[in-house]
């Protein structure tokens, strides 16, 4: 039976699905009902009553549109579909009697409220409210609450909506918010007036209706009309959560989310939204070469340019390297991976925490069941993984999941994921040797999921690990037509784009111009080059935002770096070419589903700093290859030229930006398997790019979180 | 009215009595699997009747039987004003009718004793830690008023004389009957029953006095589990 019901709008007939509240179908109608309370991810309170509505014939009081359903509407008398006004009077008057009410205690602050100008409060005051205040009496005052170093309160404008209460319970997964109290005493706190302990946290900003909730780190810095607002990407991790970055002048002000329901709703991370200090600190905005004295000394364009091509001309392919880190766009790496291949070098690598990721395979190293995918699953295996270090917007998506029903099990080191599992083992031998239970549970699922994590992948059998996880998902009927539940989180925004334009050192040599991917090595992988460089083999490495492979060991070689701040990688380095950061240059990204996404330059780099793919374009022609004296110059002049190139390689990406293409399944063999257990990849959440660890915010996140978990010393 | 807040100075930790833990498990079986959150209002009143007011060892010792996050917990304590959230009288927390028909008869003039005898704020203790008072909206004895209530029990039609004998009774450790405290049987006119005159008086007290005389733990009758306190809980 079809469950569709009509339902007159402001004598407009439309047909809806009769569960769908009031407020939605107004929404379908293309009437916005003005709202505070009523969230469409949080569940209905129904508290505020903004949104009352008229409905004719029914009770003959207004009804709040948020909490009643179009199929308990009356119909008329001779079976006619149920009005509904949104516009009489009476919701006129009673609109204005609630926002009179709802003004009685916010106080008139807004020149001073960092809400102003993106404020609801403000915005439907503007509709609804009057000019004057009948309130004789003392307004209410509140006292501050404390919620750590993010989140600004100034309760005296909290209007209880309880949206941030609701977040924190449903969606953060971390009931510490509270609404205690009644009447005109009541009052939103959090438990004993700690700290959330949440990476969600910064969304209940967005959330805040009102001024109450603010963001403490943009506190007081702009306001909302002089803010140039960028579409883009976010890079913290490999979900690709939709941003847009606020600019004023030549500086980031803050990351809000976009709304994408296919990646991550509305919600972003607390490292996306509060990394921007990190982008103003500890930038490389000149080149620097290392000087006879040992020192870096800071040097022009076309010196280190020149230095760099006669580095190059000093060695054959086989003593040249390159290694790309966690944040580069896919241009660059694709590139330096041409700029190689013309130099005759094979070891380059994008994978520098070493994870075991067949490159001839890309089933077997992207998140196939989707992000969205994972609210369709009826049991998910983690293995290896911690999705709340390593994608806490995802693992909000698992914990939805098992709110509404799905079984979680794991595999891997045992951790607080603000959901309940089923642990059934820490390391790959629980794997390859399936406990029945587990079995069990996968097999009565009729869309069972397998999410590996890195910390399965990036170890010595790591592609073993593999196999048994992808044998285990066909075992288990997780890989047919409709469903292939096989997933792999990543934890770097670059490593599926990477992947995707074959930096990785399995390249067949060819005719055409790109040459494929083999099925074995061709050249150096990373654990390959660093003990090339110990050896004495390889002489020149080539960092491309690479920061989190061991150093101490490329001190026998000369290191380039290139990339935007300065952290492991420029420290070593004995040439430094300045690099943009995401959010200076348009690039693209493959997040771990493989759906490529493009960023936007927001703002300009700093100082002398360039995008990523011009200073490889711009180094190319100034190198030489072999002892010719031809140059090997990159055949494009300009991004959309080198984008036109890259989708000629991968003529998929061109058709389908901001979407999924689904892979062809082929399983991986499986191996011999070792007991260590599985690590989660990720020490520290909000240290784990250059970019955060130069954050004075994450800084302190960091060290709050290591207090969290550190044992209570005696008093 | 005021924010209701936990108190400043806590106790190290709250358990249950063996005779309040088993009746606490008995609540929290009367609901189904995964519902026992439904038992916090019962059982924050177990330990409120145990040590007399809700502490916040208190709260998250309910909170945790009951598989709640804290701040749930702490959400309903703070919204019920019969929780106390600090702490009472050790004799006697009196809460005294302040509305309307109390208010005519006189409950004003017991506000000035409780100030005078107790403490000149309400929830606050007296200065020898044995009283404590409030004053509460109507308790439904506006035939006997004015009233208080210390613990279950009612002590109606009381005068100012009558409220601080029965402070200082309370003080010296005697067990006041409650109910009428003017000679009254119930709530039958003051000059006399007018009908029904006729007929052999059998009861001395009314029931609800009686009732309350044959318990053991009058007035604050809290500690649970003790003959008596089942038939009046």
């Amino acid at each position: 039976m079809s469950n569709l019901r009509k339902i007159v709008i402001d004598g407009n007939e439309i047909e809806v699905d009769g569960a769908l509240t009031l407020i939605q179908a107004c929404e379908e109608a293309g009437i916005e009902i003005p709202r505070f309370c009523y969230h469409e991810r949080l569940s209905i309170a129904g508290n505020c009553r903004m949104c009352l509505g008229d409905g004719v014939g029914g009770p003959p009081k207004p009804a709040a549109s948020c909490a009643m359903q179009v199929k308990d509407l009356r119909p008329g008398p001779e079976g006619q579909p149920p009005a509904v006004k949104t516009n009489s009077p009476m919701v006129k008057k009673a609109r204005e009697g609630v926002m009179e009410f709802l003004l009685i205690n916010h106080p008139l602050d807004c020149p001073i409220c960092d809400q102003g100008g993106e404020c609801d409060l403000q915005d439907q005051a503007m509709a609804y409210g009057v000019d004057f205040s009948r309130f004789q009496e003392a307004k209410r005052s509140m006292d501050e609450i404390h919620l750590g170093p993010l989140i600004k309160t100034h309760m005296t404008r909290c209007i209880q909506c309880t949206r941030c209460v609701r977040f924190a319970t449903e969606i953060a997964g971390v009931p510490e918010m509270g609404c205690t109290g009644r009447g005109e005493d009541a009052e939103i706190i959090s438990y004993l007036n700690q700290a959330l302990t949440s990476e969600l946290q910064g969304n209940v900003i967005d959330l805040c209706p009102v001024g109450a909730l603010t963001s403490r780190p943009y506190a007081f810095t702009a306001r909302p009309w002089e803010l140039t607002k960028t579409e883009s990407i976010d890079v913290m991790d490999a979900l690709g959560a939709n941003i847009r970055i606020d600019t004023r002048g030549r500086a980031v002000m803050r990351f809000l989310p976009r709304e994408n329901a296919d990646v991550n709703e509305e919600w972003i991370s607390d490292k996306t939204r509060f990394v921007w200090d990190g982008l103003s600190r500890q930038r490389l905005d000149k080149p620097y070469l290392r000087g006879l004295d040992g020192k870096l000394k800071p040097v022009s364009w076309e010196v280190a340019l020149e230095a760099a091509a006669d580095q190059f001309s000093r060695y054959s392919g086989d003593e040249i390297a390159a290694l790309a880190g966690d944040l580069p766009s896919a241009e660059a790496m694709f590139a330096l991976k041409e700029l190689m291949l013309k130099l005759g070098s094979k070891n380059f690598d994008c994978r520098q925490d070493g994870a075991k990721l067949p490159p001839s395979n890309p089933n077997a190293w992207i998140f196939n069941a989707t992000v969205a995918g994972i609210e369709e699953a009826d049991a998910i295996l983690l293995v290896g993984t911690n999705p709340r270090t390593e994608s806490p917007v995802l693992n909000a998506r698992i914990r939805k999941a098992w709110l509404a029903g799905t079984e979680v099990a794991m595999i891997g080191e045992a951790a607080d994921l603000t959901y309940e599992y089923k642990h059934f083992g820490t390391g790959p031998r629980t794997l390859a040797e399936p406990p029945s239970e587990m079995l069990e549970l996968l097999k009565n699922a009729s869309r069972p999921m397998i999410i590996v994590g890195q910390g399965a992948l990036a170890r010595e059998d790591g592609a073993a690990v593999l196999g048994h996880a992808m044998a285990l998902a066909e075992d288990v009927g997780a890989v047919s037509d409709e469903w292939v539940g096989f997933s792999v989180l990543h934890t770097a925004a670059a490593r599926v784009g990477g992947m995707e334009v074959g930096f990785v050192p399995y390249h067949e040599d060819s005719d055409d111009d790109f040459g494929g991917i083999a099925d074995a090595p061709t050249g150096r992988d990373v654990a390959g080059v660093l003990d090339g460089v110990e050896a004495g083999e390889v002489k020149l490495v080539y960092l491309l935002g690479a920061d989190e492979i061991d150093m101490s060991r490329l001190k026998k070689a000369f290191v380039f770096y290139q990339g935007s701040h300065g952290d492991a990688g420029a420290h070593s380095a004995d040439l430094i070419l300045p690099g943009a950061a995401y959010t200076e240059e348009a690039g693209l990204f493959l997040n771990t589903e493989g759906r490529p996404q493009l960023t936007n330059a927001a703002i300009l780099p700093p100082g002398d700093a360039k995008e990523n793919w011009a200073i490889i374009r711009a180094l190319s022609a100034h190198v030489t290859v072999g002892a010719t004296d031809d140059r090997a110059t990159l055949p494009y002049d300009s991004l959309s030229q080198l984008r036109a190139r890259l989708f000629e390689y991968r003529p998929w990406i061109a058709s389908s930006i901001g979407a999924v293409v689904a892979k062809s399944w082929a399983a991986e063999p499986k191996g011999e398997v070792t007991d260590a257990p599985f690590m989660s990849p990720i020490k520290d959440f909000y240290l784990t790019n250059p970019i955060a660890r130069a954050s004075e915010v994450m800084a302190e996140l960091s060290r709050q979180a290591a207090e969290r978990s550190a044992p209570i010393a005696a008093e | 009215m005021s924010t209701r807040r936990l108190a400043q100075r806590q106790p190290e930790s709250f358990t249950f009595s063996p005779d309040n833990l088993a009746w606490a498990q008995g609540q929290i079986g009367k609901f189904p699997e995964g519902r026992q959150a439904s038992a916090v209002i019962p059982l924050l009143w177990r330990a409120q009747e145990q040590e007399g007011w809700l502490s916040r060892p208190a709260i998250e010792e309910v909170a945790k039987m009951l598989d709640m996050p804290f701040i749930r917990a702490l959400e309903v304590a703070t919204f019920y004003f019969m929780f106390k959230l600090s702490p009472v009288g050790s004799v006697a927390h009196i809460e005294l009718c302040g509305t309307t028909p109390c208010m005519l008869c006189g409950s004003e003039a017991l506000v000035e004793v409780a100030k005078r005898k107790i403490n000149t704020k309400p929830f606050e203790l007296s200065p020898d830690g044995k009283f404590s008072w409030e004053e509460v909206e109507c308790l439904g004895a506006c035939s006997n008023a004015p009233m208080i209530q210390i613990g279950s029990d009612y002590f109606e039609d009381l005068t100012p004389e009558s409220f601080e004998a029965l402070l200082e009774a309370l003080a010296r450790g005697e067990q006041p009957t409650p109910g009428p405290q003017n000679g009254r049987f119930a709530s039958e006119p003051l000059g006399g029953l007018t009908s029904l005159t006729e007929g052999e008086k059998k009861h001395a007290a009314n029931a609800s006095v009686e009732l309350a005389s044959g318990a053991a733990e009058a007035p604050r009758a809290i500690s649970g589990g003790a003959p008596g306190f089942e038939k009046r809980g």
